[in-house]
């Protein structure tokens, strides 16, 4: 077995079984913490299929953020997951039906798939797929074509996506910021504008009398 | 095309969001005190938005950015609307803002946001500038109703509006990867080739399912609607304006150059999902709407009511389907700005009311303002003379041309049944006993928005219905 299969397995062995740990284990916070493995496993099976960028985002994104994110929430919401747990026999008729329907669905929908053949593929990815990165050494790397693309062909998409979260910025901003009265701030400006007259006082103090 | 060529044909868009971001700036550095200036600043760029549509140099049919931006007559006739509803809605919240000590000047730059979103949505022509537009609406409207932020009551609604949008998004998403996968394109015209090439396979249906879904979720159409009441009723009332009107228009747009310019070849398959949407959605506006007592969710319900009669419309199918559509979502526009400048007139010395029983006896205590949201009322009925009905007309005589009868005929018996709770209110303002008397001193802007409408929905302007009739049939002909 060569190394790459070997470490195929390695990885696929872990998600299985930590995506399986996630819904398994009483502990909330456990279950976050298969989950962040869950991911990192993923990450490693990108890389072996030589899309090293997307394998990377997911760390940066999913662990970094987003598993860090649903951590912050467990923890704070201090949800009692057992007591939430009780009403699931409740519930199971309307949600397996749910659930059933939308098996059925799925089936429905994958049994009309149709593989394109690589003609196909080739017309519909103008940036080589990685299968074809990885057989041709001398192409661009998955990093320049995605860059090639994302400059020109997707310049729209871009820039609306920086308006995106110039909004969400804006948002956070408007929703949350309060100006606290009574907060002694540094104000340089003021500091350095300050004059002599401001702070001195000259007073003529005739003598014997004293400071009244 | 060279690059300015390109930008050229998007002028509109950039004039908004350059401007949005230099009058932010210029609020950020002087504070809420220029509230009411960046506010101007907003409406001028709104205004000159318009005549940048309107006298654009170039041809009238362009596609940008590799399809994913067309501008053509439909995309003019829906952006000449919303801006001047955007612009008319920013001018509508001065006073507002002022009495609940509310002036900040992200208010207005968010309504310019929101405008370049929905802007987006109206020229979109890919799956992918499809969603990149209803979210950077939706992201703006969103803050826009959780304003009031300390009101618990419009932090609740924007974080219901936030959460139950992001369900809609996550669906139309999904349905987009469908289509995605099924057509491997996102292009509108790519996608419709295939469709019509191959047949609409099961996989493309299921996805076109979960589109409409998400897109149905942003007009409020029943069945997902039940975020709009509480929306509606949480939200600042000037922002509850806008709500109801320019995103309606823009969703509506989008609904119908979705559906007809990359699905007409599966007209079929999705004419029953649209009619049952219309069904449930007129049923809801003209059952749920009678028991309110709150003005707000009254109007919440009526615009249920009223997506479902633009609906009808669209599931005809058709151009001059489309047609209707747009005339209807012009009309229901201009009516519902005007009623909601009424309710905003509703003031008494204690602050805003919203109950319907405030204004009962109307007539004796405020004569001019008990005309106008009698003749805005009559229209939103649907009653014969007004506007609102001629907008009625059309759609149902596009449904029955397109073998739809029984929609009209469920159509026809919905607004009977929705005249009630219309006409229950003109009741109260004309023969109750009178209650006690609204502040008289609303802004000219409030004065103006709510007589031009109820003037514009007078029959008197059957020269104004022409011209409509005119613009809407050219813009609808260029989806075809």
């Amino acid at each position: 077995m060569s190394i790459a299969g070997f470490a195929f397995l390695v990885f696929s062995f872990t998600i299985i079984a930590s995506a399986l740990m996630v819904v398994a284990s009483k502990n909330p916070v456990h279950s976050v913490l298969f989950l962040i493995s869950t991911f990192i496993a993923a990450a490693g099976l990108f890389v072996l299929m030589g899309a090293e960028y997307l394998a990377m985002v997911l760390v940066v994104v999913y662990v970094g953020a987003v598993a860090v994110l649903f951590l912050f929430v467990v923890m704070m919401l201090d949800v009692d997951f057992v007591e939430l747990k009780q009403d699931f026999l409740q519930y199971l008729p309307i949600g397996g039906a749910v659930a059933v329907l939308v098996v059925v669905e799925l089936i429905m929908v994958v049994s009309v798939w149709a593989f394109p053949s690589d003609a196909d593929l080739a017309l519909a990815h103008p940036s080589p797929t990685a299968a074809q990165t990885v057989a041709d050494p001398n192409g661009p790397t998955n990093i320049e074509a995605m860059g090639l693309i994302l400059y020109t062909d997707y310049v729209h998409y871009f820039q609306i996506a920086g308006i995106i979260l110039l909004v969400a910025m804006i948002g956070a901003i408007v929703l949350t910021f309060r100006t606290r009265e009574g907060v002694k701030k540094q104000d340089a400006a003021a500091q350095i504008g300050r004059k002599r007259e401001d702070g001195v006082e000259l007073v003529d103090i005739p003598t014997g009398q004293g400071l009244s | 095309m060279g690059i300015f060529e390109t930008l050229s044909f998007a002028a509109p868009e950039l004039v908004l969001v350059l401007g949005a971001m230099v009058l932010l700036i210029t609020g950020v550095f002087i504070g809420d005190k220029s509230a009411k200036q960046i506010g101007y600043g907003c409406v001028a760029l709104l205004l000159v938005a318009v005549l940048v549509v309107l006298f654009s140099p170039t041809a009238p049919t362009a596609s940008l950015f590799d399809g994913a931006f067309r501008i053509d007559a439909f995309s003019t006739f829906c952006k000449v609307i919303i801006y001047l509803v955007a612009a008319l809605a920013i001018l509508m919240s001065d006073q507002f803002f002022a009495g609940e000590k509310l002036r900040r000047f992200e208010y207005p730059v968010l309504i310019v946001l929101a405008v370049f979103g929905m802007s987006l949505m109206v020229s979109a022509t890919d799956l992918i500038s499809l969603y990149m537009g209803v979210e950077t609406q939706s992201l703006a409207l969103y803050i826009l109703a959780a304003f009031k932020r300390d009101s618990h009551r419009s932090t609740e609604a924007g974080l219901k509006y936030f959460v139950l949008g992001a369900l809609s998004s996550c669906l139309l998403l999904y349905g987009a990867s469908l289509i995605y996968g099924f057509t491997g394109s996102t292009s509108f015209e790519e996608i419709a080739r295939i469709a019509s090439m191959e047949g609409a396979n099961v996989g493309l249906i299921v996805g076109l399912v979960f589109l409409i879904s998400g897109l149905a979720f942003k007009v409020s159409a029943a069945p997902f609607h039940m975020w709009t009441p509480d929306v509606y009723e949480g939200a600042p009332t000037p922002v509850t304006a806008f709500f109801a009107a320019a995103p309606k228009l823009a969703g509506m747009a989008l609904f119908a150059r979705v559906l007809v310019s990359s699905f007409h070849g599966a007209l079929g398959d999705w004419q029953p999902v649209l009619a049952m949407i219309a069904v449930a959605s007129m049923a809801v506006g003209a059952f749920s709407a009678i028991p309110q007592s709150n003005i707000k969710r009254l109007m919440a319900y009526s615009s249920i009511g009223h997506m479902g009669y633009a609906l009808i419309g669209l599931s005809a199918g058709t151009a001059q389907g489309v047609k209707s559509v747009l005339i209807y979502m012009a009309i229901y526009v201009a009516m519902t700005i005007g009623a909601f400048a009424c309710i905003l007139m509703m003031r008494r010395r204690g602050g805003m009311t919203e109950n319907i029983s405030d204004l009962s006896g109307l007539t004796k205590t405020n004569m001019p303002l008990a005309i106008i949201l009698t003749v805005l009322l009559f229209s939103l009925a649907g009653v014969p003379p007004t506007a609102g009905f001629f907008g009625k007309w059309y759609v149902f005589f596009a449904a029955v041309d397109a073998g739809l009868i029984w929609l009209a005929i469920v159509g026809v018996f919905a607004s009977a049944v929705s005249a009630y709770y219309y006409l229950r209110i003109v009741w109260f303002m004309w023969f109750d006993e009178a209650a006690e008397p609204f502040e008289r001193d609303a802004s000219p802007v409030l004065q103006f928005a709510a007589w031009g409408s109820a003037i514009l929905m007078f029959p008197v302007l059957t020269v104004f219905m022409g011209r409509l009739t005119e613009f809407a049939g050219r813009a609808a002909a260029a989806l075809f």
